[in-house]
């Protein structure tokens, strides 16, 4: 069969809604572009510990503490599930945590903010992981098997995530007035960035065509913005607080709300490393990656003894 | 340093006591020991699973896709495994 004919089976599959599965046959960039995004959505996850990591040791309570805790190792597992199912398309998890630790590979923008107060904790749970939710529920339905099961795992787990966040603004902003300022203050931080996380506009995101032909994804970029806006809006009522836009605003004709215009220039340069904590979070990466190699060296090391052990006594 | 990489292993739980264990997803370990233990802190966070299995990945042997038509070929004209091919009375109830 030529490489046309196969193009079109495997089109015709896709089309109806057959999941691709490792060993089928597909083309070279729809591999190449899902390695891509499950691997930068896998690092996404990892690197995403690190804000929050650094508010497990000054939660305000043993129940905060623990949810902070459950939380973050739930995205560890988020990695891990993602990282396998990259894997399945035959790229090394190595080779992946070499071009994280490089720098080569990205990860979401959002995790270069850094964790000013423990309102941020809240702020992250709310808008971070309401975006990502936005974001992975249609992803539950990809084409690619691996990724769309490894989502429906991530997705039952998000929802407490997004939950215990509300649950925090809601606690800061019934509280005293300083604590309601200081959730007002991590929203003016957290918003735009958050809105920001669903990735170019549309006519500047030429992946998309190809990802949406393929069925990797199901929405563009601006749709699924537009629905993150028009949720917030309405749950920021809520919580008493306030969304850091004067131009929001319902629009009767439109059914969405209208919103101001993004920072576009703020996105790039933290996509190309500028943010204000890239190289923080790449450094904690590399350091906690060399210095857990004399345990992973180790296990193996271990490992080998003790099967030649169970060899020698069987003899 | 050494940089060989731990070995993959596919993860199998079995949810509820009578189901059968079914593929969760993968991970990385040194022996199948750590591969249990690993799998239970990957998979089990929320009481998925009371039983795991784990093999790594190297010995499973897998039909392959593109033989599939032949593969299952066999099976392909037999309807009469089936129920429905037979035709009964509709007096006959409960078979
Ligand atoms: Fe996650
Ligand atoms: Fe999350």
């Amino acid at each position: 069969m030529g490489v046309h004919e196969l193009e079109n089976l495997f089109q015709q599959k896709v089309d109806h809604e057959i999941k691709i599965e490792p060993k089928d046959w597909m083309p070279e960039k729809y591999r190449k572009t899902l390695v891509r995004q499950i691997s930068q959505h896998a690092h996404s996850e990892i690197v995403g510990m690190l804000p929050e990591g650094n508010w497990i040791t000054r939660a305000p309570s043993l129940r905060r503490k623990a949810t902070l805790l459950a939380k973050v190792q739930d995205e560890a597992g988020h990695g891990l599930y993602l990282y396998s199912a990259a894997e399945t398309l035959g790229i090394s998890r190595d080779e992946m945590l070499n071009q994280l630790h490089t720098g080569t590979a990205k990860y979401s923008s959002i995790f270069n903010y850094p964790t000013l107060s423990w309102a941020d904790i809240g702020a992250i749970g709310w808008l971070v992981d309401g975006a990502a939710i936005m974001n992975q529920v249609p992803l539950c339905r990809s084409s690619y098997g691996p990724y769309a099961r490894a989502m429906v795992r991530i997705c039952k787990e998000e929802s407490f995530h997004q939950r215990q966040g509300f649950e925090i603004l809601l606690s800061l902003s019934k509280g005293t007035p300083a604590q309601h300022k200081m959730a007002q203050d991590s929203l003016n931080r957290w918003w735009w960035p958050s809105v920001m996380m669903f990735g170019p506009k549309d006519d500047e995101s030429p992946n998309s065509v190809d990802s949406m032909k393929w069925k990797i994804k199901r929405f563009t970029n601006d749709e699924l913005r537009q629905k993150f806006v028009d949720i917030c809006a309405e749950q920021v009522k809520i919580l008493g607080l306030q969304l850091p836009d004067n131009d929001l605003k319902w629009n009767d004709e439109r059914g969405h709300y209208d919103f101001g215009a993004i920072n576009w220039d703020e996105f790039w340069q933290v996509v190309k490393g500028n943010g204000p904590c890239n190289k923080q979070r790449l450094d904690a990466r590399n350091k906690a990656h060399n210095e857990g190699a004399w345990v992973r060296e180790a296990a193996i090391a271990h490992a080998e003894k003790k099967k030649q052990r169970t060899a020698k006594a069987a003899a | 340093m050494n940089n060989k990489e731990w070995p993959l292993w596919e993860v199998f739980i079995r949810s509820r006591q009578g189901l059968d264990h079914k593929h969760v997803g993968s991970l990385h370990a040194v022996d199948a020991e750590m591969a249990i233990e690993n799998a239970r802190d990957v998979y089990t966070r929320r009481m998925e699973g009371v039983s795991i299995w784990v093999v790594e990945s190297k010995s499973i042997h897998a039909s392959n896709p593109d033989d599939a038509s032949s593969l299952y070929d066999p099976a392909n004209d037999k309807a009469y495994r089936h129920p429905t091919f037979y035709e009964l009375p509709d007096e006959l109830r409960h078979m």
